[in-house]
């Protein structure tokens, strides 16, 4: 077949991409092709654990070499199928997503190791890490998409990959708290469908860049502000932000607990991760227009959050009201929108991804050990686990944002932009809501850790575990110390935080790397 | 539902569906069809298959477990986009070769093999849940192949 003489410039990209920009693409197709592998091998269990560590190693890696290359050369693009933007599919990473990427590799790998432990061979004949790295192709292809209907699919993705997970053992209380999961979840996803149709006949363009461009143009003649509102029910409702965080407390206590870990680290991050790029970046003036509401949400978000911590028994379902204060949080750092309130909610993100992990972690391992979940039930775990009771506690200090954790660095970068604006009642509620997720961990802690085991002890279903595995001790140490980390030297990740908050105020760099020539119509 | 009519119908039924389905799956490159929609016609068949003779003979029949295809499809399909990377395009972009056999070209391409990709993920996902779905209650014959 003869080529046709025409131009190809017109509609296609003919320079070759440099070798780097396959970074951005990778992530997302190493973790399908391995989940593709994994369902092929899905009854010889042996392999699934060391096929899936690897594959989470590379990850990690690729992620890594990913955040490198945009921190010091700004934001990369690959469009699929070599169409030129805006109609070729782009994925384009920025500071933003590239370090969101990483965080949730990190602590994916923390979780597939954590697995082997914790997961049976029924439960990886059923499908677990399978499901685990299709759900990291969803996270990962969300962190680094441009394009807004990508985004859309991307959670669909990991949310068809989260309802496995989530029944792994057909338990009818799983049964019963995925059923709210879904249902709520749909919702917001159908919403967000909605309002991306409704981008899509304002704008003509789904490219994340292009709407950015577009946006100042369009203000005066089309309801931006409408669609910004959908945008933001929907984030929040994927986010598990008051008054639609029902379905949260609903459902993360059901499933095993690696797959709480995963779900309380990465799947309301998302949503924030959307949220802060559909408002901070492609709306900033709705966004303000918006602010107050966001505001007292935010404020309700972790008031509820740490009450319901307080009033919680069961201490898987008290970490996800943690969770929920967490979230408040970061949707402040959104109501306030200055670069520096937006570089908090980034850091308070990165760390609730790695501590809220890890306290679901803590709490699957306490469990074990104490053969109960309740509280009440609970006790003399420091004198059994010295090492894990000492790690547990960094772990609820970091949570509670008490120096010299990491939940520190976010809680004082919100606080001074809130009261930077004035915004004192805001700043009130973050430190009452911090105030308040003390008391409700401190309680776990003399509980469960401190107090004397409770004899003769109430309904003792499970026999109570010994000692602690490597599985679980390695995991847990390396995101401890991941935390610790972060509160003793927070100068290059605040640095980096920054950077992605002004990438997102001002994304002249995101829209050059898309379109390279500021071409296209 | 087990009568037989269709007893004697499905098996001449079963294979003209299964060879619709890759006529629709081939066609789909230029004209309405694919992947998805010749996937949706083989399970289909795979499913009449199984109301007639029971959901075990639809399992020795097919020989691998229908997510294996679909994981094999998936990779297919991934491996297909992944291939642009040998040749400096961005992932994704449609790769042909034009080899002539017999005096006839024939258009081979990546995209194609994508839409095999398709049709391989959506035979198996659905005749998964079809399988499931028909099977008698009680028997685990899921667990034991």
């Amino acid at each position: 077949m003869a080529t046709p003489a025409v131009d190809l410039s017109a509609a296609l990209i003919l320079a070759a991409p440099a070798p780097a920009d396959w970074l951005v693409v990778l992530p997302v197709a190493l973790m399908i092709g391995l989940g593709a592998v994994l369902m092929m091998v899905r009854k010889s269990v042996r392999l699934h654990g060391g096929i899936a560590i690897a594959g989470l190693t590379l990850l990690v890696l690729l992620d890594a070499a990913l955040l490198w290359r945009v921190s010091v050369h700004g934001p990369v693009t690959m469009v699929m199928g070599r169409w030129l933007p805006p109609f070729g599919i782009a994925f384009t990473a920025d500071l933003f997503g590239a370090v969101m990427a990483l965080a949730a590799a990190i602590i994916a790998l923390a979780a597939g190791i954590f697995a082997l432990a914790d997961i049976d061979a029924s439960g990886r004949r059923y499908g677990f890490y399978p499901f685990l790295m299709l759900l990291m192709a969803g996270v990962s292809g969300a962190f680094l998409t441009g394009d807004i209907f990508n985004l859309y699919v991307w959670f669909e993705v990991l949310l068809i990959s989260s309802f496995g997970l989530l029944i792994l053992g057909s338990q009818p209380e799983q049964i019963d708290g995925a059923l709210k999961y879904a249902v709520l979840n749909l919702i917001g996803t159908t919403l967000f469908l909605i309002a991306v149709g409704y981008l899509y006949a304002i704008f003509g363009t789904l490219n994340m860049a292009d709407i950015a461009r577009k946006a100042a143009g369009l203000r005066e003649a089309a309801p931006l502000t409408t669609l910004t509102a959908l945008f933001i029910l929907a984030f929040a409702i994927k986010a598990a932000a008051f008054p639609v965080n029902f379905w949260l407390p609903a459902s993360y206590h059901t499933p095993r607990v690696v797959v709480s870990a995963l779900f309380g680290g990465l799947l309301t991050k998302v949503g924030i991760y959307s949220l802060i790029r559909v408002t901070v970046m492609l709306f900033p003036v709705e966004r303000e227009a918006l602010s107050l509401i966001v505001a007292i949400s935010a404020a309700l978000t972790m008031l509820v959050g740490a009450l319901g911590a307080l009033a919680q028994n069961d201490i898987r379902r008290l970490v996800g009201y943690v969770v929920i204060a967490g979230i408040g949080n970061m949707m402040a750092g959104v109501a306030i929108g200055t670069p520096a309130a937006v570089s908090g909610a980034i850091l308070y993100a990165l760390h609730s991804v790695v501590t809220m992990t890890a306290l679901y972690l803590v709490a699957g391992e306490a469990g074990r050990l104490g053969g109960t979940w309740a509280l009440s039930g609970l006790g003399g775990l420091y004198r059994k686990a010295p090492w894990f009771s000492g790690a547990s506690f960094l772990l609820f200090l970091a949570a509670s944002g008490l120096p010299p954790l990491s939940g520190l660095w976010p809680k004082v970068a919100l606080l001074k932009a809130s009261l930077d604006i004035g915004a004192w009642w805001l700043a009130a509620a973050i430190l009452l809501s911090a105030f308040l997720i003390t008391l409700a961990l401190a309680r776990v802690f003399l509980l469960a850790f401190w107090r004397p085991r409770p004899d003769p002890v109430p309904e003792a279903a499970a026999p109570a575990g010994t000692s602690v595995d490597w599985r679980v001790a390695l995991p847990l140490g390396c995101l401890t110390a991941l935390v610790v980390l972060f509160g003793l030297l927070p100068e290059p990740l605040l640095d980096l935080a920054q950077r992605a908050a002004e990438g997102l105020g001002e994304p002249a760099a995101y829209i050059q790397s898309v379109f390279p020539g500021g071409t296209a119509r | 539902m087990n009568t037989l009519i269709l007893r004697t119908v499905a098996p001449s039924l079963t294979a003209l569906m299964l060879l619709f389905s890759v006529f629709v799956l081939l066609r789909g490159h230029n004209e309405p069809g694919g992947g998805f929609i010749g996937g949706l016609i083989a399970a289909s068949a795979l499913a009449i298959y199984g109301i007639a003779f029971g959901v075990p003979s639809v399992r020795r029949a097919i020989r691998f477990h229908p997510m294996a295809i679909a994981g094999f499809g998936l990779l297919l399909a991934t491996l297909s986009g992944a291939l642009s990377i040998v040749f400096g395009v961005p992932f994704m972009t449609g790769l042909w070769v034009y080899p002539v056999i017999f005096d006839v070209e024939l258009p081979l391409s990546t995209v194609m093999s994508f839409d095999i990709g398709v049709y391989l993920v959506v035979v198996g996902a659905i005749t998964s849940i079809a399988l499931a779905l028909e099977q008698e209650p009680g028997s685990d014959v899921e667990e034991k192949d």
